[in-house]
């Protein structure tokens, strides 16, 4: 997953899916400074690393911006730390609250 | 069929059978869900209703598909504000496919107005609670929610935990 987000390019796809989920790759080339060859083959590697998922309607391709990926990151690495600040701050409110009560 | 608005997926460790009671059995979702309890029968037309440990409904609707262990899809109607009451009740469709030793899971949320209360709360709670359950298939252990998941628009419920 982090090789699929070290590139720019994909990291520029995938904003444009998080401005607009459900695009087509034709929509996506629209707004892309990139060959529709480069485009699909960035969204394969996304797909792959499961960042972007895909549905078919009828013919058509759409792409999704997926965070579930994203989010296992987090809740193994960041919310821990996330945890720790927000007890911090707990014991700083209870400590406050309780000199203001004497 | 109209285009979903929102798509997630994850791949788990487990068998489609497992997955299925972990997204119908109340006891089950309890464990992952942030203490809430899942309740229908699964029969198309019958209520779901998605109860807090307070006895409190998240959310409601009616069941659309149920086909043990492949499809299961509800209308969707959150109750936490009078912002979510006031919009139209959605969809939420979960999709099981068995991929070798993983499930693939597909859940597809639509039928909600762009950038509304209801977008807003499942857009942040889907991922937390699709990876609170994946943990708790392939490890045995959920993950704890600090207010997130479906608590986020709640502010007086967020916890400390």
């Amino acid at each position: 997953m982090f090789k699929a987000l070290a590139d720019r390019s994909r990291r520029k796809l995938l904003d444009q899916l998080h401005a607009q989920n459900g695009q087509t790759l034709s929509e996506l080339c629209e707004h892309l400074d990139m060959t529709r060859q480069a485009v699909t083959k960035h969204l394969v590697l996304l797909e792959a690393a499961n960042v972007v998922a895909t549905v078919w309607r009828g013919r058509e391709k759409l792409h999704y911006f997926n965070p579930v990926p994203l989010h296992e990151i987090y809740d193994r690495w960041i919310k821990k730390y996330e945890r720790q600040r927000l007890r911090a701050l707990s014991d700083l409110k209870k400590g406050l609250e309780a000199s203001k009560g004497k | 069929m109209d285009t979903p608005k929102t798509v997630y997926i994850s791949y788990i460790e487990t068998t489609p059978e497992k997955l299925w009671d972990a997204l119908t059995d109340g006891e089950f979702t309890r464990k992952y869900w942030g203490g809430r309890r899942i309740q229908s029968d699964w029969l198309v037309g019958s209520p779901v209703k998605h109860i807090r440990e307070d006895g409190g409904i998240d959310w409601q609707g009616e069941v659309l598909k149920s086909e043990r262990p492949r499809l299961l899809s509800y209308t969707f109607h959150m109750h936490i504000s009078a912002r979510h009451r006031g919009e139209q009740p959605s969809r939420v469709t979960f999709e099981i496919e068995p991929m070798g030793a993983v499930v693939k899971l597909t859940l597809s949320h639509d039928g909600f107005v762009s950038a509304g209360a209801t977008f807003e709360t499942t857009h942040h709670g889907w991922p937390a609670i699709l990876s609170s359950l994946k943990s708790l298939l392939e490890t045995g252990n959920p993950l704890p929610f600090t207010g997130l998941g479906f608590g986020r628009s709640g502010e007086a419920r967020t916890s400390l935990t």
